[in-house]
């Protein structure tokens, strides 16, 4: 039976902060680790540390055993027609990186790239670097005041000239989930290639990148339970074949000579050096805990925690909710009134309540929105009623400080 | 105000919440700086809130005037300037901030993460403090 009460199987939860019970709201920056994750990253350096994919040994066996293992959980999370699509990397940052220094972007014809006012820093410098050096324009699909993508907008933008399409599936600092299929298909209708970052949604949704259509789809482990560095690019077959290595070095090649060197097929082509093998180890465990848990009974109550949140945030006198979405995931924004964004931080801190306050690395969207950053509560699925209970009383014991 | 003062305020603190009304507090007392000198040029890099400063020098004595549009940091400077405004440079660089900062129990406040304005403010400070004595 899966299991629907998960908040013991977080060690740290039961921490506390600045002398109080910890409750832990910034689950967008990075969501805390069970203890099954936390094991398996010591057995693995206990029991099994040894280099992958070359020495003849049996530690080497099985290390090499674990990390392809979770390159297939990792195909069968997204509906990766082949684990040869699975590319390991850093995170999300890293694998947008990846795309825009591989991806044969620039041809006479196609001279724009598609992003939107939602992105996050991650999906939008990359993009910047690239179109540098190649002389392309960046342009942004543009939100209502309720943060939601200007489609119309998205469908005069998105045309013959576009090369790529990088969009984010939810926002990081508004919660709003974007209709991805639908700006997929605007980019295929076009021949454009269409990137989807998944880091604020590989968590909460079922991903299925047949179903969503996109060429790439990238996340982080960090996101859903797993270690810090480490993180997936999906990409389609045919396109990562065609797709020429960004960093060169072991592991990735095929034949090398003093003058030149053949690559291996994807997706070694694209890890070059030794790989993140604790982090990938510690994936692995993650998504395996994924399975073990009734992700969809958890998911709605978190949805309805969230849901209930916003509606008291809402009724509080000096709360402004910024971002109205029609489908919010599982994050908040706000400003309070007489305040800025870290006074509320700080006073929320200092009542063992950890949030995040600021711009969110998303610096175009704040000034879309004209504030200077929010206040950002953002929870996982094993917040309870109790989080969300501290938050507003911590909120308004707050309010009495300004 | 007198760092004496400040410093006297601080051990009657029972609780983090006496610390946080007395922040804001003192930080109400810092002069509103004049729009003109609220502009990028007189930013300080670094920060998550917006800080400003501006300052000059007279008879070796250096005039610092800050502003933040975040309450608690406004608290924060208001104890920095405290503490070295109208010292001389030389004075100002044999002011040890961090400690003073350390003995208040607002080390988090100095701590090494990412945007924080105490802790640019101060680099800043030290910096025109050293060009100010060379």
């Amino acid at each position: 039976m899966s299991k629907t009460n998960i908040r013991s199987d977080f060690p740290i939860l039961a921490t506390s902060s600045r002398g109080k019970p910890l409750t832990y709201l910034d689950n967008a920056a990075t969501t805390q680790k069970p203890q099954c994750v936390i094991d398996k990253i010591g057995d693995y350096y206990a029991t099994f540390n040894a280099n992958v994919h070359r020495a003849a040994h049996e530690m080497a066996e099985k290390a090499t055993a674990e990390l392809e293992r979770t390159r297939e959980s990792c195909a069968k999370f997204l509906n990766a027609k082949s684990t040869n699509e699975i590319i390991f990397t850093k995170g999300t940052t890293e694998s947008i990186n990846l795309v825009a220094n591989s991806v044969p972007l620039f041809s006479e014809k196609r001279r724009n790239i598609v992003i939107s006012e939602l992105e996050h820093h991650s999906n939008i410098v990359p993009w910047h670097l690239v179109a540098e050096r190649h002389n392309l324009r960046v342009a942004a699909i543009g939100i209502s005041d309720d943060g939601e993508l200007d489609l119309n907008q998205a469908r005069s933008l998105i045309n013959d000239d576009t090369a790529l399409v990088a969009i984010t599936h939810v926002s990081n600092g508004l919660g709003v989930v974007n209709d991805v299929k639908a700006i997929c298909r605007m980019a295929r209708e076009h021949g454009a290639l269409c990137l989807v970052d998944g880091a604020q949604s590989a968590l909460h949704f079922p991903i299925n990148v047949e179903d969503i259509d996109c060429d790439f789809f990238v996340f982080s482990g960090h996101k859903l339970f797993g270690p810090t560095g480490i993180g997936v690019l999906w990409g389609r077959i045919e396109l990562l074949e065609k797709m020429t290595p960004w960093q060169g070095g072991g592991e990735m090649i095929e034949k090398v000579s003093i003058t030149s060197s053949t690559y291996q097929q994807p997706p070694f082509k694209f890890e070059a050096g030794t790989p993140n093998i604790a982090g990938a180890v510690g994936l692995g465990a993650a998504l395996k805990y994924l399975e073990q848990i009734d992700r969809d009974s958890l998911g709605k109550a978190q949805d309805s925690l969230v849901k209930n949140t916003t509606e008291r945030l809402a009724d509080m006198p000096g709360i402004k909710l910024i971002g109205n979405p029609n489908k919010r995931s599982a994050i908040i924004s706000f400003l309070v009134e007489n305040s800025h964004p870290n006074d509320i931080g700080t006073l929320l801190d200092q009542q063992g309540i950890a949030l995040r306050a600021g711009h969110h690395c998303n610096m175009p969207l704040m000034d879309r929105l004209g504030i200077p950053g929010t206040v950002r509560a953002s929870f996982s699925l094993y917040n309870d009623d109790s989080d969300g209970d501290r938050l507003i009383s911590g909120l308004e014991k707050a309010q009495t400080f300004l | 105000m007198e760092l004496a003062e400040i410093k006297e305020s601080f051990e009657f603190f029972d609780d983090w919440e006496d610390k946080y009304r007395f922040i804001l507090e003192i930080g109400k007392d810092l002069p509103d700086m004049d729009d003109d000198y609220r502009i990028e040029k007189n930013l300080i890099r670094g920060c998550q809130s917006q800080v400003w400063l501006v300052y000059a020098i007279e008879d070796n004595k250096l005039r610092f005037q800050i502003d933040s549009d975040a309450h608690i940091v406004r608290g924060l400077l208001k104890i920095l300037l405290v503490a070295i405004n109208n010292l001389s440079p030389s004075e100002i660089i044999e002011t040890d901030l961090e400690t003073l900062f350390e003995e208040l129990g607002l080390m988090a406040h100095l701590s090494m993460s990412r945007g924080n304005g105490l802790r640019a403010m101060i680099g800043k400070i030290n910096q025109i403090a050293e060009n100010g004595a060379s």
